[in-house]
C-alpha cells in the first residue's frame, strides 16, 4: 500500500478520482460494452413494443380467419405468417411478450424481495434462525428448478396467478442462499462492528451498513435468474400448465403450433425463437452487468 | 440532544481510572470435528487491569494471545464470559448501561478498508455515529467537517470522497475521526497503524499524540511493533496466551524486563546498534493452543528456566517497583524457583 | 489426482453428510406430501377416480386417512412410499409405483446419453477456452456456451425434429422404438430414436459446464503457482495436468448437479418427442390432474437428485482433502 501523503495537509496529486458515486462508476462501464448495449437495446425494443402493441397497427392477435391458417412466412399482410387458426404471428409474437416478459420478470422480483429479507435475517441474525430458515431452503434445494416449478403448477392447476406462485417458490431458495452467504461476509466486516460500536441499533445497521453493500451482488445474481425463470415459465405454458388458450404467450403458442411442424415447420418454431433471442439477451446483460458492478462469483 | 452532551461527563474524579477490568474472560465453545467433545477457546482468561485518565497503555503480546479480544471486551463487541468493567466508577451491567459505555469508548482497527463502509462518502461515515446517537444531521455533518479537518484532510475537496478514493493513511486518518466523533474519553487503538507505511505510520502517530492532547484522550494502544509502542505509550501490558505476564512503566519496562517472556519478546526487537548483541535466546515455534493452554505458567513450555515447578503452579503477580508487576516464580521469593531471588 | 486417504476425520465428515440426508429427505417427502393438498378442492377427489362409487370413496378414505389429522396423514402416507405403495393412478387405475419405475429407467438411459455427449464436450471446450482465454476462439466457444445455456430446450428439440426429421428424414421424431414399442433394446433401430432427444437434452447442461469449466481453468491459470511451475521450466503439459487437477472437484460438482439438473430438463424434452419416460408420465398426468401419478413420480425424481448430491458429495471429499476439514 502506498500512501503519498507527505504532510498533514495533503498535496493535491494525493489519490483522486473524480467523486463520483458507486453507480456513477458502474454506469461508465456499461457505456464501453456494445454486447450490453445492443441486448439491453433489444431487450427494451421487445418490452416497449409489448406494452405498446395496440398502438402500433398490428392485426388483433385473438381474431382467426379459416381460410388463411398456417400462411408461409412473407405472406401479403401476414409478414410472420399466421398461426393454426389463421391469426396473425407478428401480432401473437408481440402480444405474447406480454405475459412471456410479465411471467419470466415478476417472480424473479417478488423472489428477489422475499429471498433478501429471508437471506438477510437468516446472515445477520444467525443461530436458530439461520438454521431455520437455511434447513428449509437446503429441502428446496434437493429439487431440480424445472421439477418443483412443475410439481407445484401441476398441483395447484393451470393459470396465470399459480404459475406467477410456483415459479416465486422455485426461485426464493437460490436467492436466499446468495442473500445469506454475502450477508455472513458482510456481517463480520469492520465497519459493521463500528458502527455496532457507535451504539447503532440492528435495524439501523442492516439498512445504513448491510442492506447497500449486500443488494448489489444479489442484484445481479437475480438478473442472471431472469432468462431460467422466462424459459421455466414459457415451458410450463407449453405442457399446458401456465397461460390458458387463447391467450397469445411464446410457451403456449410452441405448444399449439407442435402439430403444425409437418406443414410449416418454421412457423411454428417462431415462438421459440423468440424465447432463445429474449433469455440470451438476458444472459448477455447480466454479464456485462455483473462485470461492470465487479461482483465476483 | 447536541454535540456537547454526546460525550460521558467525568464522574469519578482525576484519581480514579478510566478503567478497570477485573477478571475479564472470554471463552468461546467449539467442537472439535464432527462428533468431537465440546472444547472452549480460552480467548482470554482473567485478565485484570487498569488505565488512568490521560495515559495511554500499551499492549503487546504475539497474534492469538487476546490483546484483541480484550479490547472487544472493552467496548462491548465482544460478551464477556466472567469478570467486571469499571468505566468512571460506574460498574458496565449496574449503573452503566452497553450503550452509554460505547459512548465513552471507541475504536479503530486495523484494515482501514474493512472498517469503511464503501458506500457512504467518509463525511456520512464519520457523521453516522452522532446520528444515530440523536444529533440533528446538519449538527452531524458539521462535527464530521470539524473531524476531518482536524484530522488532516480538507473538508472541501475530501468530505465527498468515497474509501476507495482515499490512500491506506487517508482511510486510517477517517477512522480515527470516526472514532473522535463520538466525543470518547477512551479510544482503542487496534493495531491501527501496523498496515500502514513506515513513513505513513509517522505521521498518524503524530496525529495521534495531537488528538490525545487536544481532546483529553485516554488510549490503549494494541500493536506488535515495540518501536511503535514505545514511542506512545505510558504503561506497557504483556499478554500471553490470554493472560498478563507482566504490567509497567513503559521505560522501566524497556530497561529491564521482568518476565523471560517479555525479554524474548524485546530481545527479538531490530536494534539499531550493530553491536548490540542480545543476551537473551530467541523464542521458539509458536504459542500453544489456547484450547488446552499449558498448566502451571502457561509460558513454560517454551522458557529457558522453566523447572517442575512451573507446570505444576500458577505463579502469582508480584509488585516489583512503582507499578510494575509480573507473573512468574522467578521474582518470587517465596515460591521455591531455583533462580527465584531470595 | 491425489491418492484418496480416509482418515479420521474424513470418516467424520462422510458420517455426517450421510446423517444430513435423512431430514432433507423427510422435507423432500413432506413437499411431495403437501402437493395433493395445496390442489385446490377436496384431497379426497383429487386422488379418487372420477367415476368412483360410494364404497370406493369410504375404501379410499380409510386407506388415505383423509379423517385423520395432516400429521397422522403425513406418517401413513410416508409408510406406504417406504414400502413402495405410491397408490393407484387416478386416469389408468395402475399402480403408481410400477409406472413410475418404468418410466424413471426410460428417463435414466436418456440422460445418461445426454450426459455422454454433454459432458466430455463441455469440458473439452470449456478447457480450451480457458485456456486460450481471451482469444477468438475463447470468443466463439463462450459464444456457443451463452446460447447453450439461453436455449429453451423444448423449442430446440422442435428445431432439431424439423431439421433432421421433416425435412432431411434422416431420424425419427416420436417414441422410443419402432411402432411405439416400450421395451428398449441396444439395436440401430431403437438407438436412432435416442439421438435427436439426447442431443436435445444435452445442450444446456453442456453449456453451463463449458461457462463453468472455462472460468475456472482462466482463474487457476491465473494464480502465482502457475507461474512458479512456468519459472521452474515445467512443461505445457505438466502444467495442464496441475490445473485439471486442481480443477477437478468443482468442475465434478457442477457436473454432478448437472445430472440432476438433466431429470428435470427432460419433462420437457420427453413431451416433445413422446419419450417414454418420468416426464412423459408426468405431463400426460398433469393433463389428466391425476395427482397419485404427479405426486409419486415428483417424489422419485427428486429422491434420485437427493442421492445424486449425496454421491457427489462423497466423491468430491475423496478427491479434495480440504472439503472434510471445513
Amino acid at each position: 500500500m502506498t500512501d503519498t501523503t507527505q504532510t498533514a495537509v495533503l498535496p493535491a496529486e494525493a489519490p483522486a478520482a473524480p467523486a463520483r458515486g458507486y453507480w456513477g462508476g458502474v454506469w461508465a462501464r456499461l457505456r464501453r460494452d456494445p454486447v450490453t448495449l445492443v441486448c439491453g437495446a433489444v431487450l427494451g425494443l421487445l418490452v416497449l413494443s409489448a406494452l405498446f402493441a395496440p398502438y402500433i397497427g398490428l392485426h388483433d392477435p385473438y381474431q382467426g380467419s379459416m381460410v388463411s391458417r398456417l400462411k408461409p412466412i412473407g405472406t401479403e399482410g401476414h409478414i410472420l405468417g399466421t398461426d393454426e387458426l389463421g391469426r396473425d404471428m407478428l401480432a401473437r409474437l408481440i402480444y405474447g411478450g406480454r405475459l412471456t416478459l410479465f411471467l419470466g420478470i415478476t417472480p424473479v422480483v417478488a423472489a428477489f424481495v422475499i429471498g433478501t429479507t429471508l437471506g438477510l435475517i437468516a446472515g445477520y441474525v444467525g443461530g436458530w434462525a439461520n438454521t431455520v430458515i437455511m434447513r428449509t431452503v437446503d429441502v428446496f434445494f434437493a429439487f431440480p428448478s424445472v421439477l418443483l416449478a412443475i410439481a407445484i403448477s401441476g398441483a395447484l392447476g393451470a393459470g396465470i396467478v399459480n404459475s406467477l406462485v410456483s415459479l416465486t417458490i422455485v426461485f426464493i431458495p437460490p436467492i436466499t442462499r446468495v442473500a445469506e452467504s454475502v450477508t455472513a461476509s458482510v456481517r463480520q466486516l469492520d465497519y459493521v462492528d463500528a458502527a455496532r460500536a457507535s451504539g447503532a441499533g440492528d435495524f439501523t445497521i442492516v439498512r445504513v451498513h448491510v442492506l447497500g453493500n449486500v443488494m448489489g451482488p444479489i442484484f445481479v445474481y437475480a438478473t442472471s435468474l431472469t432468462s431460467v425463470c422466462m424459459i421455466i415459465a414459457a415451458g410450463l405454458s407449453f405442457l399446458g400448465l401456465g397461460v390458458k388458450p387463447p391467450e397469445p404467450e411464446w410457451g403456449l403458442m410452441l405448444n399449439t403450433l407442435r402439430t403444425a411442424i409437418y406443414i410449416n415447420p418454421w412457423v411454428a418454431a417462431l415462438p421459440g425463437m423468440m424465447i432463445f433471442v429474449t433469455s440470451l439477451c438476458l444472459n448477455l446483460m447480466s454479464d456485462g452487468l455483473r462485470s461492470a458492478m465487479n461482483v465476483r462469483q | 440532544m447536541s454535540a456537547s452532551e454526546m460525550g460521558l461527563p467525568d464522574k469519578g474524579g482525576p484519581r480514579q481510572p478510566l478503567v478497570i477490568a477485573r477478571d475479564l474472560t472470554c471463552h468461546f465453545p467449539v467442537r472439535a470435528g464432527a462428533f468431537g467433545p465440546k472444547k472452549v477457546v480460552r480467548a482470554v482468561d482473567g485478565v485484570s487491569f487498569s488505565i488512568a485518565k490521560g495515559e495511554t497503555l500499551g499492549v503487546v503480546g504475539e497474534s492469538g494471545c487476546g490483546k484483541s479480544t480484550t479490547a472487544r471486551l472493552l467496548i462491548g463487541l465482544t460478551p464477556a464470559t466472567g469478570g467486571k468493567i469499571i468505566y468512571d466508577a460506574q460498574e458496565l451491567g449496574e449503573e452503566l448501561s452497553l450503550r452509554d459505555l460505547r459512548r465513552g469508548v471507541q475504536m479503530v482497527f486495523q484494515d482501514s478498508f474493512a472498517s469503511l463502509n464503501p458506500r457512504l462518502t467518509i463525511e456520512e461515515s464519520i457523521a453516522f455515529g452522532p446520528k444515530v446517537n440523536g444529533v440533528d444531521a446538519a449538527e452531524a455533518r458539521r462535527i464530521a467537517r470539524d473531524l476531518l479537518e482536524r484530522i488532516g484532510l480538507d473538508p472541501a475537496r475530501f468530505a465527498g470522497r468515497y474509501p476507495h478514493e482515499l490512500s491506506g493513511g487517508q482511510r486510517q486518518r477517517v477512522n480515527i475521526g470516526r472514532a473522535l466523533a463520538m466525543r470518547p474519553r477512551l479510544v482503542i487503538l487496534d493495531e491501527a497503524v501496523s498496515a500502514l507505511d513506515k513513513s505513513v505510520e509517522a505521521q498518524v502517530l503524530n496525529l495521534l499524540t495531537d488528538l490525545r492532547r487536544d481532546f483529553d484522550l485516554t488510549y490503549m494502544f494494541i500493536s506488535h511493533d515495540l518501536n511503535v509502542v514505545r514511542y506512545i505509550s505510558d504503561r506497557l501490558m504483556v499478554m500471553y496466551l490470554g493472560e498478563v505476564v507482566e504490567v509497567g512503566p513503559a521505560e522501566a519496562l524497556y530497561e529491564r524486563q521482568a518476565h523471560p517472556y517479555t525479554a524474548a519478546l524485546f530481545s527479538a526487537m531490530p536494534s539499531m546498534d550493530p553491536y548490540a548483541r542480545t543476551q537473551v535466546p530467541p523464542l521458539a515455534g509458536d504459542p500453544p493452543n489456547p484450547i488446552d493452554p499449558p498448566s502451571g505458567c502457561r509460558f513454560h513450555t517454551r522458557c529457558p528456566f522453566a523447572e517442575d515447578l512451573c507446570a505444576s503452579k500458577k505463579p502469582r503477580a508480584v509488585t516489583l517497583g512503582e507499578g510494575h508487576q509480573v507473573a512468574c516464580h522467578m521474582r518470587d521469593p517465596a515460591s521455591g524457583h531455583g533462580k527465584a531471588a531470595a | 489426482m491425489p491418492r484418496p486417504r480416509l482418515r479420521l476425520d474424513m470418516l467424520g465428515y462422510l458420517l455426517r453428510r450421510l446423517v444430513y440426508v435423512v431430514p432433507v429427505a423427510i422435507g423432500v417427502s413432506l413437499i411431495c406430501f403437501l402437493l395433493v393438498h395445496i390442489a385446490p378442492g377436496d384431497p379426497l377427489v383429487a386422488v379418487m377416480p372420477i367415476d368412483a362409487t360410494a364404497e370406493q370413496e369410504a375404501e379410499m378414505r380409510a386407506a388415505y386417512g383423509f379423517d385423520k389429522p395432516l400429521p397422522v396423514q403425513f406418517g401413513i402416507w410416508l409408510g406406504n412410499a417406504v414400502t413402495g405403495d405410491l397408490g393407484r393412478s387416478i386416469a389408468t387405475g395402475r399402480d403408481v409405483a410400477t409406472e413410475v419405475t418404468r418410466a424413471v429407467g426410460n428417463t435414466l438411459l436418456l440422460a445418461a446419453a445426454a450426459s455422454v455427449i454433454g459432458f466430455p464436450l463441455g469440458l473439452m471446450l470449456g478447457f480450451l477456452a480457458g485456456y486460450l482465454n481471451n482469444t477468438v476462439w475463447d470468443r466463439g466457444i463462450t459464444a456457443v456456451a451463452i446460447g447453450g445455456v439461453s436455449t429453451p430446450n423444448y423449442w430446440l428439440g422442435m428445431v432439431l425434429v424439423i431439421i433432421f426429421s421433416v425435412s432431411l428424414g434422416w431420424l425419427p421424431s416420436m417414441g422410443a422404438g419402432p411402432g411405439g414399442s416400450g421395451e428398449w433394446t441396444w439395436d440401430w433401430a431403437h438407438i436412432r430414436h435416442l439421438v435427436l432427444p439426447a442431443v436435445t437434452l444435452a445442450v444446456v447442461p453442456m453449456g453451463i459446464v463449458m461457462r463453468t469449466t472455462r472460468a475456472l481453468v482462466a482463474d487457476i491459470l491465473d494464480q502465482d503457482f502457475v507461474q512458479a511451475l512456468e519459472a521452474k521450466g515445467m512443461t505445457r503439459l505438466g502444467i495442464l495436468r496441475h490445473v485439471a487437477r486442481n480443477a477437478a472437484p468443482t468442475a465434478l460438482s457442477v457436473i454432478g448437479l448437472q445430472l440432476g439438473y438433466l431429470l428435470g430438463g427432460s419433462i420437457l424434452i420427453e413431451t416433445v418427442f413422446n419419450w417414454p419416460g418420468s416426464g412423459y408420465l408426468l405431463s400426460v398426468a398433469i393433463l389428466q390432474r391425476d395427482l397419485p401419478t404427479l405426486q409419486g413420480t415428483i417424489l422419485v425424481l427428486a429422491m434420485f437428485f437427493v442421492a445424486l448430491n449425496l454421491i457427489v458429495d462423497l466423491l468430491q471429499s475423496l478427491i479434495d482433502p480440504r472439503i472434510s476439514r471445513a
